[in-house]
């Protein structure tokens, strides 16, 4: 491996923190303009009511909840990379750790704020902490997501304190503000034999407690719909459904993001063809296993169609959203498959493309997950107006939700900014250890 | 306390003060109606009321007074119902011709907002070969309600007298309940509601109102009314009767003008609930469109006027 020949020093000075460059500045610049136009979309909503939004009566969860879905579903690649493949002994990982953890808390924390975008009475959200009542599958959810939040913040945290030291260590390189933030974060930290220890027994602690919260959050999620009695979503298939293609988001999510991150700060020697190869391997075994319960999700009703399942089945197959349909099943499923199965296809470039289409296929996958069963209720929709009937968001639903996954890319980017994403005192260890 | 809590206050103090005169005039056989407190002075408009021995008597105006307002109910009273009452309703599909007098009564009593309804009447058609019908649907008042599971603030809530209401001071807005309601009978307030004579009142669970923007709502069984020994809106306000309501405690349900013991109509005529499979056991009881009092297709005139 090319990392053989690094020295201690040549790893710290590639992988410190570096300034924007002109396109880092244009992509921030970017994603806030397009978060201050969610923000005013949101103070619309706020004054007006959610009548801003083309959520009716029927139609009553819109993209908001698919687009918390999403995020909760990108936010489990976090224990995945981190914990599952660091409890099975696997170091190829290591520069990936980072960046999956640091998806995971960005994206945990914009799910909690688009759940509460989506409240009609967001000011009474502590009401869920003064009367709220353990049956509710949304109590669950905000004491596993809570509880995911925490975990995935030590997470990221514990190893980082070791590079904090690194930091601290190179005022010189960073503005006098940042090394106040530093030596606040990590200034007790001073890299003893004890500490360390300490330290790895935490984080073998938390890798092993996060996996089954990452499988309760998702699962959980899932049980938002499936506990109800609607076609589509009164499944029982729903918690590993959920849950697969959860990880297979998140896998695809941080396949984009190491190249972006490769590209950016010219990290070939750490992010290598070898990781793209491995990560291809992986995110194809995900892809086959999300497709897996696709095809129960689907396949089974469909062969029965049952009366209230047969006008949602047929919708989805041939109808209004058939189009939408076959692009999640073929951009979010099998065309990535049949890109990484190759040993070609599991080069960067591809499977940047790839995984991009994994992201943007599981966002409408989410989307039809959420509206279309809605649309299909027991009784007729009757006596209501002719915009019930029918769903697409509103601009100001489109704003906020863009808002929020850029919001979401503008917290990675900060970090980025600020702290190294690939973990440098564990890359020297590891460097260390390969000599 | 000083706000009146409930929205039909003028109504009910005509409906009070008329039972006032009455009783006043049944007991003071010799003159109909004295007034005790002398200061009054009579205002010369006489108003026609109908004493207890069946003869019409006239009093002037000045002379009724309102009776004093119910007393306040407290939430904590509003979730916990009516002591020893158990209601249920019965809707008789072979009365229903779509005239829609339930719909637009309850509208305007809860202030629904335009558009929306708590109550709704489905053309309905079981299957291919068999005969189309009118059936309105209310709120069920499941005894296993979907919607009161779910919740996650107990803004929705299940109470002893059956019936499920909404506290809409407490409701956060999820919509979790619309979603598990399999009867789609829950509507939301996605702006802020029209304002009417309701909209400075104290808000009260039982009569739903004033409507709060941000918040859920549906058909409550109009507990205000029952309260004060009346029926919900929709039962007075249905020309054919299709309503019918009463207390399962005491086996009885009417319709204002007919009352039937609520066992035996249900045997009889062949009762059902809907979507018994899902196992929701609702409080509504239909009885089936059988021997009916109008052809279906004179219902299809009002469905024309549906289309906004």
């Amino acid at each position: 491996m090319d990392s053989l020949i690094l020295s201690r020093e040549k790893i710290t000075s590639d992988l410190l923190p570096q300034r924007f460059n002109r396109a880092g500045i244009i992509w921030t610049g970017t994603l806030i303009i397009i978060c201050i136009i969610g923000a005013y979309a949101y103070y619309r909503q706020l004054t007006r009511g959610l009548v801003v939004t083309n959520m009716r009566d029927y139609v009553s969860w819109g993209i908001y909840i698919s687009n918390f879905v999403f995020f909760v579903a990108i936010s489990l690649v976090g224990s995945l990379i981190t914990a599952v493949l660091r409890l099975a002994n696997v170091h190829w990982s290591t520069p990936l750790t980072r960046i999956a953890e640091i998806i995971a808390v960005s994206a945990i924390v914009f799910a909690s704020i688009i759940i509460i975008v989506d409240m009609g009475r967001p000011e009474r959200f502590l009401n869920l902490f003064i009367h709220g009542r353990l049956q509710s599958p949304i109590i669950w959810d905000v004491v596993v997501i809570g509880t995911y939040f925490f975990i995935s913040l030590l997470l990221l945290y514990f190893p980082l304190l070791p590079d904090l030291k690194i930091l601290i260590n190179n005022k010189d390189r960073s503005p006098k503000w940042l090394n106040r933030v530093y030596r606040f974060m990590g200034s007790f930290w001073k890299g003893t034999k004890e500490q360390f220890k300490i330290s790895d027994k935490a984080i073998t602690i938390l890798c092993i407690t996060i996996i089954p919260v990452a499988f309760a959050i998702h699962t959980v999620t899932s049980w938002l719909f499936a506990t109800t009695y609607r076609p589509g979503w009164d499944s029982t298939n729903f918690g590993a459904y959920f849950i697969s293609g959860a990880f297979l988001v998140g896998a695809g999510a941080v396949v984009v993001a190491m190249y972006i991150f490769r590209k950016a700060y010219h990290l070939e020697k750490y992010i290598t063809d070898f990781h793209f190869e491995k990560m291809g391997r992986i995110v194809v075994m995900l892809a086959l296993l999300y497709l897996y319960f696709n095809i129960n999700e689907y396949l089974i009703p469909a062969f029965k169609m049952k009366k209230p399942e047969e006008s949602h089945l047929t919708n989805l197959f041939a109808g209004e959203f058939a189009p939408l349909f076959w692009f999640a099943i073929l951009v979010g499923m099998i065309i990535p498959i049949g890109i990484m199965l190759f040993r070609k296809g599991r080069r960067p470039l591809p499977m940047f493309i790839a995984g991009v289409m994994v992201v943007v296929g599981a966002w409408f996958k989410r989307y039809l997950i959420v509206t279309p069963t809605l649309l299909h209720p027991f009784l007729p929709m009757d006596n209501v107006p002719e915009s019930f009937r029918h769903y697409f968001p509103s601009w100001e639903e489109w704003a906020i939700a863009m808002g929020s996954l850029a919001g979401a890319l503008l917290v990675i980017t900060f970090f980025a900014r600020i702290f190294p994403i690939i973990p440098i005192h564990e890359t020297i260890v590891d460097d260390e250890k390969n000599v | 306390m000083s706000i009146d809590n409930t929205t039909s206050k003028s109504r009910r103090e005509f409906i009070a003060a008329g039972l006032l005169a009455g009783l006043a005039a049944g007991c003071a056989s010799k003159s109909p109606f004295t007034p005790n407190d002398e200061s009054v002075k009579a205002s010369g408009e006489m108003v026609k009321l109908l004493s207890v021995d069946g003869e019409i008597i006239e009093v002037d105006k000045a002379f009724l007074k309102p009776v004093p307002d119910l007393p306040h109910v407290s939430n904590a009273e509003e979730r916990k119902g009516i002591g020893g009452k158990s209601f249920v309703m019965v809707i008789d599909l072979s009365r229903c011709k779509n005239l829609r007098k339930c719909q637009s009564a309850c509208n305007h009593m809860h202030n629904v907002h335009p558009g929306q309804n708590w109550i709704k009447v489905h053309s309905m058609q079981d299957g291919e070969h068999e005969a189309p019908y009118w059936e309105p649907t209310t709120c069920m008042h499941c005894d296993e309600p979907p919607c009161v599971k779910v919740c996650p603030v107990d803004a929705t809530f299940k109470r002893q007298d059956g019936i499920v209401l909404i506290d809409n001071n407490r409701c956060i807005g999820c919509r979790f309940c619309m979603a598990a309601c399999p009867y789609s009978t829950r509507v939301f307030n996605w702006e802020a509601p029209v304002p009417d004579s309701s909209s400075n009142k104290e808000y009260s669970c039982e009569t739903s109102l004033p409507q709060k923007k941000g918040t859920v709502s549906k058909c409550d069984f109009c507990p205000d009314m029952t309260r004060m020994g009346m029926l919900p809106h929709c039962v007075s306000a249905c020309p054919n009767g299709v309503f019918f309501f009463g207390d399962m405690n005491e086996d009885s349900v009417t319709n204002g003008s007919e009352t039937f013991r609520f066992s035996e109509l249900v045997k009889d005529k062949g009762g059902y609930r809907l979507m018994e499979d899902l196992g929701t056991h609702p409080r509504v009881y239909y009885l089936p469109p059988v021997n009916r009092n109008f052809p279906y297709e004179n219902g299809l005139e009002n469905e024309q006027k549906e289309d906004y």
